[in-house]
């Protein structure tokens, strides 16, 4: 991949919970239009270091710079503004269980005003998203109305609704059959064609960092331990590598 | 012995902790509800929701309250010939205790731990997470919302409550002595002073205010999935009980300075 802008840089970022050290020194790049996958074993800080990035989460050393920006000089304001560029897909799709399939796209659309210009009818910009993910049908259904599959689908469509440029995936397949699993990743695929998105994909699943991801990142012991193209990581012959591939 | 005494260490310092967080919890709020945006759909839709959902419980618990107190009191009273003070009585204490103080304890139960368990779903379910990351702050939308419309709302239930309360007792009294409603309600209005009125209404704000707050605050910070938001709904209800009673006691208190009552 030819080497373009860095957009997302961390440098030494440390993370505790009391005494409990999650991030250690870890360190990232996400370049323009890549899809970066950050592998590592449950409770080894990856969703933890996803929020810090979008300033869900304070870390107490080293420092985020997302398009430049520092994430802990941001005021709420400017964070929030800098939000809007960025998509977040939750573990859980978080979709919000009181308002209907629509109303939970509409929802970042009336807070950002200026993203949808002078536009009184968020119906299209709805459909198109609904579109992208193959759920216009859904539109007014209620989010318990929606199978698993279904529900990581509307919320990867209100994540792309204001159009980010980065989007951050909490593992996008955990909890899905193969099949689905299947499904959402080459929706991911053909999101990042489609927007020209840069992505970190947070994973424990195999076949998905295999289909998705250009680089890999190996998060042991609160560090990056190992960096590089999924069959490079692959072939390494380091148990602590070759544990992640069995 | 000695573990007994650690533990009762442990429970006051959990205590002022978690008092310190609440009042922090509430410094948040008045830091941030004047500050624009202002969510004022989110705010009429809580209103609605807590006022007019309230009503038919609120109006029926008052209602049978009214009975009960008139059909309760009124043989002791018949006893000493003070039959006809019945009116007075029961509007007197209606109004400035017991209306208020079971209107709060019903919208504790029904309203706090409601509240407390709808935020602590989103929290659990990263939903409070998704708002934040959308661009929105879910303290204003969530939390100042729910805050205003308890404290707005429960005045309204609670005149309401009281007046439902009062037409029970006066239905007891026309059954038993043939009084006309004009009459009762004569009666009511000439006892009740502005003493009586305000202080009592102005508590209920400070009720509505500790309704929302206790349940924002279970419900915004709950931890430990499933079994957090059962938590955080009982604990939202306990808490908002006592505090209902700390309040109402400081409010007769400082009545009683400014007014010889």
């Amino acid at each position: 991949m030819e080497k373009t802008e860095v957009i997302i840089k961390i440098e030494k970022l440390h993370k505790q919970f009391g005494t409990n050290v999650v991030l250690n020194g870890f360190d990232l790049e996400l370049r323009e239009g890549e899809n970066l996958v950050v592998m590592g074993k449950s409770g080894s800080g990856k969703s933890v270091m996803i929020k810090c990035i979008i300033g869900l989460e304070d870390y107490q050393g080293g420092s985020i710079k997302v398009t430049n920006k520092e994430i802990s000089e941001l005021d709420r304001k400017e964070l929030d503004e800098l939000r809007t560029d960025i998509g977040f897909l939750f573990q859980g799709s978080a979709l919000y269980d009181s308002m209907s399939v629509r109303e939970n796209l509409e929802f970042p659309l009336r807070r950002h005003p200026k993203k949808i210009g002078k536009l009184t009818d968020t119906t299209p910009l709805v459909l198109e998203a609904l579109e992208s993910v193959g759920l216009a049908h859904a539109i007014d259904l209620m989010p318990n109305e929606l199978s698993g599959g279904m529900k990581r689908r509307i919320a990867l469509a209100r994540t792309l609704i204001l159009k980010p440029t980065i989007i951050l995936y909490d593992e996008p397949t955990t909890g899905l059959d193969p099949i689905t699993s299947k499904e959402i990743i080459l929706l991911m695929q053909s999101i990042q064609k489609k927007y020209n998105t840069s992505s970190i994909i947070i994973t424990h699943d195999v076949d998905c960092a295999k289909a998705i991801a250009n680089r890999m990142i190996l998060l042991i012991d609160g560090l990056n331990y190992a960096e590089g193209t999924f069959e490079a990581l692959q072939a390494a012959t380091d148990p602590k590598i070759k544990a992640f591939f069995k | 012995m000695k573990k007994y005494f650690e533990n009762l260490i442990d429970a006051i310092q959990n205590f002022l902790i978690e008092l310190g967080e609440i009042s922090y919890f509430a410094g948040r709020f008045f830091k941030e509800f004047l500050v624009p945006p202002y969510e004022l759909q989110e705010f009429l839709r809580h209103c609605f929701y807590i006022g007019y959902r309230s009503l038919f419980l609120v109006g029926t618990t008052g209602f049978i309250i009214g009975l009960v107190f008139t059909l309760q009191s009124r043989p002791t009273l018949e006893e000493f010939g003070a039959a006809s003070w019945i009116p007075s009585m029961v509007s007197v204490s209606i109004v400035r205790e017991i209306g208020p103080i079971i209107t709060a304890l019903i919208c504790a139960g029904k309203i706090g731990s409601g509240i407390g368990a709808e935020l602590g779903s989103m929290r659990v379910t990263e939903q409070i997470d998704a708002m934040e990351v959308s661009g929105t702050n879910p303290f204003k939308y969530l939390v100042i919302t729910r805050i205003l419309a308890t404290t707005l709302m429960l005045p309204l239930l609670v005149i309401f409550g009281d007046f439902l309360a009062i037409y029970g007792s006066y239905l007891v009294e026309s059954m038993k002595e043939n009084v006309s409603f004009q009459l009762y309600f004569n009666q009511v209005f000439s006892i009740l002073k502005f003493s009586d009125i305000v202080p009592a209404t102005i508590k209920t704000f400070f009720f509505g205010f500790a309704i929302g707050l206790i349940g924002c605050y279970k419900g915004y910070y709950c931890k430990k999935g499933t079994v957090g938001v059962g938590k955080a709904a009982n604990a939202a209800v306990v808490y908002t009980s006592m505090l209902l009673f700390v309040i109402d006691f400081i409010a007769v208190f400082v009545t009683n300075i400014f007014y010889d009552v």
